[in-house]
């Protein structure tokens, strides 16, 4: 059924991030085919033209590569598939820590807090 | 990609009111756009011309470089406001009565969609209810393999269930060649499958832009940006 995709953000640059999660997750594996622009804009639920403008810009980044005939596939290049997952680690790192500091934390109590919350512990 | 519809300068005039004012329109094909517009701001007009129900009172409208007429007709499959269909009759004489009228009727299309939405062919159009019958014209509709389909508010009777299905239907069934102009005042709902959106108000074009623009551009969903342009 349709993904959940929000409501102000480009639709294409959503189903990029959520194509490259796929990746990164190995819901999709190095050199493994895409489904078609029409297979997957069903799914999705979106405009075939946006699904296409999001495979164009996934094989723009490198991430994906078409084969003519074939269709299109995900790159084998694993050592790229790893650096984006170490870029959207520091993105998503970088928003908590905003945030954070919004709330009123100073780092050190930040960096404290994440490891109670990773032992398990409840303050 | 080719021109399918071209509107130049469109008019229609009702005595002394301008429903439709000068409307330059260009659809090509491959897409599908939104006309959202208030009520009263002239999209049923502008449908009713295309589909050669109303007349133009001046400017040119030109399907495939050809006048409207009974050529266009056999390429534009159009879903009207209201209902045309004789509700004594059952589904499956309604769509013998399409495949003898349209060349282009898929009528395995038909009985398929009809079959996954458990309408039963035997039934008549009035023991249905209000959403169903709404079901039942679309499917007919998109069950032609038409350039341009032409839908006018085509989800609003419809449980939102059976509105994904719909958005599904329209999604996998249209050519890739064809185009779909829907409008509708359910943008949130249909938003993720228009490529472009048309704005109207008081019979002209006020915003024509492609969906992802007008997001990336505005920070905004298109529903939201409507509810702005045309607050109340």
């Amino acid at each position: 059924m349709a993904w959940n995709l929000n409501s102000d953000r480009p639709i294409f640059l959503q189903i990029v991030e959520r194509i490259e999660m796929d990746i990164i997750s190995g819901k999709y594996q190095p050199g493994d085919k895409l489904p078609s622009v029409r297979d997957l804009a069903a799914e999705a639920a979106v405009n075939p033209n946006t699904m296409q403008k999001a495979f164009q810009e996934l094989e723009h980044t490198g991430l994906v590569y078409s084969q003519r005939t074939a269709g299109r596939f995900i790159t084998e290049d694993t050592h790229m598939i790893d650096e984006l997952k170490s870029s959207i680690a520091k993105e998503k790192i970088t928003e908590l820590i905003d945030l954070m500091q919004q709330l009123g934390f100073q780092n050190e109590e930040i960096l404290s807090l994440i490891q109670q919350i990773m032992k398990g512990e409840t303050s | 990609m080719s021109t399918l519809l071209e509107c130049r300068e469109l008019t229609k005039n009702f005595g002394d009111k301008t429903a439709v004012d000068h409307i330059n329109l260009c659809i090509e094909s491959g897409h599908i756009i939104g006309l959202l517009g208030p009520n009263g701001s002239g999209k049923t007009t502008l449908i009713k011309m295309i589909n050669g129900l109303l007349t133009p009172s001046s400017g040119t409208l030109y399907f495939k470089e050809n006048p409207i007429g009974v050529e266009s007709k056999k390429h534009i499959s159009y879903l009207p406001d209201h209902t045309y269909l004789n509700m004594n009759e059952r589904v499956s004489d309604i769509i013998d009565f399409f495949t003898d009228f349209y060349e282009d009727f898929d009528k395995a299309r038909a009985y398929d969609m009809l079959e996954k939405l458990s309408i039963s062919p035997s039934d008549r159009l009035k023991t249905m209810s209000k959403g169903t019958k709404e079901k039942v014209q679309l499917i007919l509709v998109m069950s032609r393999r038409a350039d341009l389909y032409v839908l006018d508010e085509p989800i609003a009777g419809v449980d939102p269930a059976a509105r994904d299905y719909i958005l599904n239907v329209i999604l996998t069934n249209y050519e890739p060649s064809a185009s779909i102009l829907i409008s509708t005042h359910l943008i949130a709902d249909i938003e993720n499958i228009l490529d472009e959106v048309i704005f109207i108000q008081n019979g002209q074009i006020r915003l024509s832009s492609s969906v992802d623009d007008i997001r990336a551009a505005e920070g905004k969903s298109v529903d939201t940006l409507f509810r702005e342009v045309f607050k109340c």
